[in-house]
């Protein structure tokens, strides 16, 4: 965790000109795209009824789910492992990696092995892990972090790919195309695919009742990764369980049309426990572990208040539609979980102390809500940790923190256009039913709208109106 | 106290007492309202938005002659098949590799893959494997490059929910599912779209009306 607060991330990404070119490219034509295919459907707002119900419903009986997914799960033939919090995660699949002699491990869906930080685990333990997803690949091999839970690279433009391509992949002869270099990384990771005996996953649902788990994705390295190796160990948040067989037909609809646009994403594998035999291989792992994560998890369980927190199908569709993180950009969350869903989830996993500047980095505004296909209430839930922060008395944040911040975003024309947007809420208070008026005290004082007269009417409303004009 | 009873232990402490909230009603639609000649069609609709080559033929006699038809059109000369194909839909001159556990890098050579499937789903121009009939295992749709997937008329569904029902039995028997709309597919770079990653690159659906 960099000391550093999310105004200080923010103000660097703001400089970035790739950064914002990329970001408004993709944010705009995801946004478009998702729109249109949940408009599509003529029970869109039913689906996000059920997914809501569906997720409070199973988080009222966590406890019961789990341990009904553990029994399904070894009966197919798996084994269920428990990770109270991330060392214990790590500890875990690096003792299964060398238990079983891997010196490499392929990768798929790694943004719980990222909160974990597993790879420097594996590293430390003479086990290379390759990230197999195109994105995670670049990051990866940049040394970087990921920028946007769909599109973790979208920081990078082609050219400075093609070049970490060139070096680590030792082709001098690769053009910066993009259909070139995803040749490129499908030559590359093709004999890792077929030779590599271990793979290690994250989930997008697991089912109780059948111990199916769900991995969903467009690049096929998926597929891959849960099928050839020998051995195939999955982690997964424990709030990501689902009682029933048929709830999946709820989160099949909901998320791809929500994340992607697409109707359905390109690949969708579902698998139940192991397939044993010489006959089967190929067909699935031999071999299959189920690790559940905590890791913080139970502690927003347990205030009621922020508990939706753990509805997220990560979908990111509250990323595309955040004014503020169109402009901070993914770096600013200093996290693998950005935007709105990153602004509650971080602070929480990792603690307020060490991100409690995160609830602030927001404008209240309410479009995350409004499309959420959980409907996770995410403005309330960053006033209740707005509040905490203030109440608990987190290490100098609060109104110390809003006015530092203040401070700094004056001083930098750049960051102007963040701190309106973050400054959104106080200006039209009436905005969304008078939500402004539930910060307590002494944040109701705080927000960077009380400086706005000072400023220039003008810019203001010229980015209103563009921003108005790229929803 | 193992990590299992302190999550477990952590969990229900979280809960405290309060009594699970009712089941709510589901107002989504469970099955769909389409005849079987409309969700034939919104298939081919939905095919047509991905990067997929569809053949529509008129009996199962016809699927042969498009097969060898497709291999000559992508220069493939090699058909890998799951051991329990139908022998009718092989075309009679084609250089077979019938999968009878194969090792990987044979299925790597670049051959066609032609299989049948479990079912489709008209509303997201999605085909389903539940390793069932003439599909074969995982690795054989996976590896080859160029994917001919039979789809017959009957086994189009409408709606997600009606697949997911269907595929209930499967997946009690505990086999693995794969679901594929379009090939594989990435923007990762500059979110510019580029077709066929890791998957199979082509995808052929033959429909047949039958
Ligand atoms: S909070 Fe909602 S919109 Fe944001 S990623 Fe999670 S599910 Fe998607």
């Amino acid at each position: 965790m960099t000391a550093e607060t999310f105004p200080q991330r923010a103000h660097r990404s703001l400089r970035d000109s790739q950064l914002r070119r990329n970001l408004a490219k993709a944010t705009s034509t995801i946004r478009t795209k998702t729109a249109k295919v949940s408009a599509e459907l003529p029970d869109w707002e039913a689906l996000r009824d059920a997914g809501q119900a569906i997720k409070r419903e199973t988080l009222a009986e966590l406890d019961r789910h789990l341990v009904a997914l553990e029994e399904s799960v070894t009966r197919a033939g798996g084994v269920v492992h428990w990770a109270a919090d991330a060392a214990e995660a790590r500890r875990i699949i690096v003792g299964l990696a060398k238990a079983h002699g891997a010196e490499q491990v392929i990768k798929i869906k790694s943004m719980t092995t990222d909160e974990v930080e597993l790879n420097p685990a594996l590293e430390a333990a003479g086990i290379r892990p390759f990230e197999t997803d195109l994105a995670d690949m670049i990051v990866q091999m940049a040394h970087e972090k990921p920028s946007h839970l769909l599109v973790p690279a979208i920081h990078k433009n082609r050219s400075e790919i093609g070049a970490l391509f060139r070096d680590q992949m030792d082709r001098p002869d690769l053009s910066d195309q993009p259909g070139d270099l995803t040749r490129a990384a499908r030559a590359y990771l093709r004999d890792k695919f077929i030779e590599t005996p271990v793979a290690i996953s994250g989930a997008n649902f697991a089912v109780a009742e059948t111990g199916s788990v769900v991995v969903v994705e467009s690049e096929g390295n998926g597929r891959m990764c849960l099928t050839l190796p020998k051995v195939l160990i999955s982690i997964m948040g424990i709030e990501k369980v689902l009682p029933e067989w048929e709830h999946l037909e709820v989160f099949l609809q909901l998320l791809p049309r929500a994340s992607t646009g697409e109707r359905m994403n390109p690949y969708t594998s579902i698998w139940t426990g192991t397939q044993a035999g010489e006959r089967r291989a190929g067909d699935g792992p031999g071999e299959f572990h189920l690790v559940l994560l905590d890791n913080g998890r139970s502690k927003i369980l347990a205030d009621e208040a922020a508990r939706a927190t753990l509805h997220c199908i990560r979908c990111s569709r509250c990323l595309n539609v955040c004014p503020v993180y169109q402009r901070a950009g993914g770096h600013a969350y200093d996290s693998m979980y950005q935007g709105p869903i990153g602004a509650i989830l971080t602070p929480q996993l990792k603690g307020l102390d060490a991100a409690g500047s995160l609830p602030f980095a927001s404008s209240l505004c309410g479009a995350c809500q409004e499309v959420c296909p959980v409907r996770i209430p995410i403005p309330d839930i960053l006033v209740h940790l707005r509040g905490r922060v203030v109440r608990e008395g987190h290490a100098g944040l609060g109104e110390g923190l809003a006015m530092k911040a203040a401070g700094t975003l004056f001083d930098h024309p750049a960051l102007m256009a963040l701190a309106l947007s973050m400054g959104r809420a106080a200006q039209a208070p009436l905005a969304r039913d008078g939500r402004i008026e539930r910060l307590p005290p002494p944040l109701d004082g705080w927000s960077l709208g009380r400086d706005f007269p000072a400023l220039p009417k003008e810019s203001f409303r010229a980015w209103w109106k563009r921003r108005k004009a790229s929803r | 106290m193992s990590d299992r009873e302190a999550v477990l232990a952590a969990v229900r402490a979280a809960l405290g007492a309060a009594p699970a909230p009712s089941p709510a009603q589901s107002a989504y639609r469970r099955k769909g309202e389409m005849d079987a000649a409309a969700a034939q069609a919104r298939f081919l609709e939905r095919l047509a938005d991905y990067d997929v080559h569809v053949e529509v033929l008129d009996d199962v006699q016809a699927i042969a002659p498009t097969v060898a038809r497709r291999m000559a059109e992508r220069e493939t000369v090699t058909l890998a098949i799951p051991a329990d194909l139908p022998r009718a839909w092989i075309p009679e001159n084609a250089r077979v590799l019938a999968d009878d556990a194969l090792p990987y890098p044979a299925l790597d050579t670049r051959p066609s893959v032609l299989t049948g499937c479990a079912l489709a789903i008209a509303e997201t121009g999605t085909v389903v494997l539940d390793a069932g009939a003439a599909q074969g295992r995982r690795a054989l749709t996976l590896l080859p490059d160029h994917h001919l997937c039979v789809v017959f008329a009957r086994q189009v569904v409408e709606t997600v929910p009606e697949a997911l029902q269907n595929l209930k039995a499967a997946v009690d028997a505990g086999r693995p599912l794969t679901f594929f709309s379009g090939p594989s597919a990435t923007a990762d770079i500059e979110f510019d779209r580029v077709v066929g990653v890791h998957g199979p690159r082509a995808l052929d659906i033959l429909l047949v009306r039958d």
